[in-house]
């Protein structure tokens, strides 16, 4: 269990390091489908499978493909779409050290925890066995986060009206 | 300990072995099957009745010469055809062929494994199939294999919610996702009568799933030359095929699970029962090739997201109210 746990950790590390570091979008979204899936085999560790599914279908499976699918009519046929990383991206001296400043802000914060996390090592399933399964995970989205769930709902039917208004107007100009 | 890791080693070994050989004897039937259809013999020189074809097809494209176009993107052309085939073989995992085999006093369950989220599982797996597709397309850098690429996205992801929502109704007649607790629970009755509206979503969204006719639009011939494996060659072409028939083997065996019993019938051997049963829906899948012209892509679009997926809305939301009241 151990040995799985350090490994899909280290591959969700290193992609999701990689999701920001690759040359081209198209790396980065290869990169980001990797991290969801070693993120789903830490899910599946704490016994919550069916989260770890729904993280490989929804996201991995849907939301990732029409990412992949933007980029690909994007980039199509254009030379030079590569990301250049921020010390090369010729900003002004105040914007790279200001850029660098919270990064390296950011990599202290990181290696804090994983100062603190590396001797503890991987916890054990938080509550009772079953926790994780379509049942539990229904009944704790219908009761006692209902409200919050439904918000979502509300929130996500929002922003697709947003979108069908704001491109009929400009469709329409 | 270690004798079920042996185990689950043979059986996985046993089912890619099955899969693979099942894959190279379905392009021969399907040749054989369209021929007919139009009035040819086929495949008939290679062997008696043209039976080692397949053997002949598989030497012919491992020893083809592997070209990589120069300015194609070299490990996304190369991992593009691995995750396809990869995904294919994984998904099938979860689907069981027959009851527990007892051996030597032990019960197998023949299946890879049982995950209680079964058909979640292979809906997961089966949607990343698509990225084979895309990055293979995209990678070639050729014009009429981005376009095939884009086109499987888009058709991918447009009918695969429709085909989530389809058997939707079973998981909630079953009251589980476990595709082993599903076909006990088609002891009395299949849930294709009281299903038949999902039944049908099912099939016509699992043939735009696997990009079949009339829904290869991918692969195009008269537009897109071959579509996204255009640029393709060897083992690597091959794989792409391989995935391609190992899926339509996959969503024929969980069709047969959901809604035709698994390996439930009457005299005949349960495993032999399931095999019956995949066999027909991949007769279906010929026969549909060699009968239906392909879909405008408008009408592909329009036909998924305003006439499937609302009417498996309704069909779900109806089997949900039925089976609350009947309680």
């Amino acid at each position: 269990m151990a040995v799985v746990f350090w490994l899909a950790a280290a591959a969700a590390v290193i992609l999701g390091i990689g999701v920001v570091v690759a040359p081209h979008p198209i790396h980065s979204a290869v990169a980001l489908v990797g991290t969801l899936f070693a993120l789903a085999a830490l899910f599946l560790l704490q016994d919550a499978e069916f989260l770890a599914v729904v993280e490989v279908l929804v996201y991995a499976g849907a939301v990732m493909v029409l990412f992949l699918f933007v980029i690909t009519l994007l980039t199509a046929g254009k030379e030079d779409v590569r990301d250049r990383l921020f010390w090369q991206s010729g900003g002004l001296p105040y914007q790279v050290a200001l850029g660098g400043g919270l990064g390296v802000l950011l990599l202290a914060l990181l290696a804090d925890l994983f100062v603190r996390v590396l001797p503890i090592g991987p916890s054990p399933a938080l509550t009772a066995p079953g926790w994780g399964s379509i049942k539990a995970f229904g009944q704790a989205l219908f009761t006692r986060y209902l409200f919050p769930f439904e918000m979502t709902a509300v929130l996500l039917l929002v922003a697709v009206i947003g979108v069908v208004v704001l491109s009929r107007e400009r469709a329409s100009k | 300990m270690l004798l079920t890791v042996v185990i689950d080693i043979v059986k996985s070994l046993i089912l890619v072995i099955f899969l693979l050989t099942a894959f190279a004897y379905l392009t021969y039937g399907e040749r054989k099957v369209l021929a007919r259809f139009q009035f040819r013999p086929g495949p008939n020189r290679v062997g008696p009745f043209g039976l080692l074809q397949p053997l002949a097809d598989g030497i012919k494209m491992a020893l083809k010469e592997e070209i990589i176009p120069a300015e194609a993107d070299r490990y996304v052309y190369l991992l593009a055809p691995l995750i396809s085939l990869v995904v294919a073989l994984l998904a099938f995992g979860a689907i069981p062929w027959g009851p527990p085999a007892h051996l030597f006093g032990r019960s197998i369950p023949l299946q890879i494994f049982n995950p209680n989220v079964g058909v979640l599982y292979i809906f997961a797996i089966s949607s990343l199939g698509v990225y084979g597709l895309v990055l293979g397309g995209w990678s070639s850098q050729n014009k009429y294999s981005l376009l095939g690429g884009l086109r499987s996205s888009a058709q991918v992801i447009s009918y695969e919610l429709a085909m989530g929502l389809s058997v939707a109704g079973v998981l909630i007649l079953a009251g589980s996702a476990s595709l082993t607790h599903i076909i006990r629970a088609q002891d009395h009755y299949w849930f294709v009568f009281p299903e038949l509206i999902g039944f049908l979503i099912y099939v016509i969204t699992a043939i735009a799933e696997t990009n079949r006719a009339p829904f290869d639009l991918p692969e195009a011939e008269q537009e897109l030359v071959a579509g996204y494996h255009t640029e393709y060659t060897g083992m690597k072409f091959a794989m792409f095929a391989m995935a391609e028939y190992i899926n339509m083997i996959t969503v024929s065996g969980l069709a047969a699970t959901l809604f035709l019993g698994g390996w439930h019938g009457p005299w005949l051997p349960p495993f032999l029962w399931f095999l019956i049963k995949v066999g027909i829906f991949l007769f279906i899948f010929m026969w549909l090739r060699a009968t239906l012209p392909r879909l405008r892509y408008d009408r592909l679009m329009a036909f998924g997201w305003k006439v499937l997926l609302p009417i498996a809305v309704v069909n779900t939301m109806a089997t949900a109210a039925f089976v609350a009241l009947s309680r």
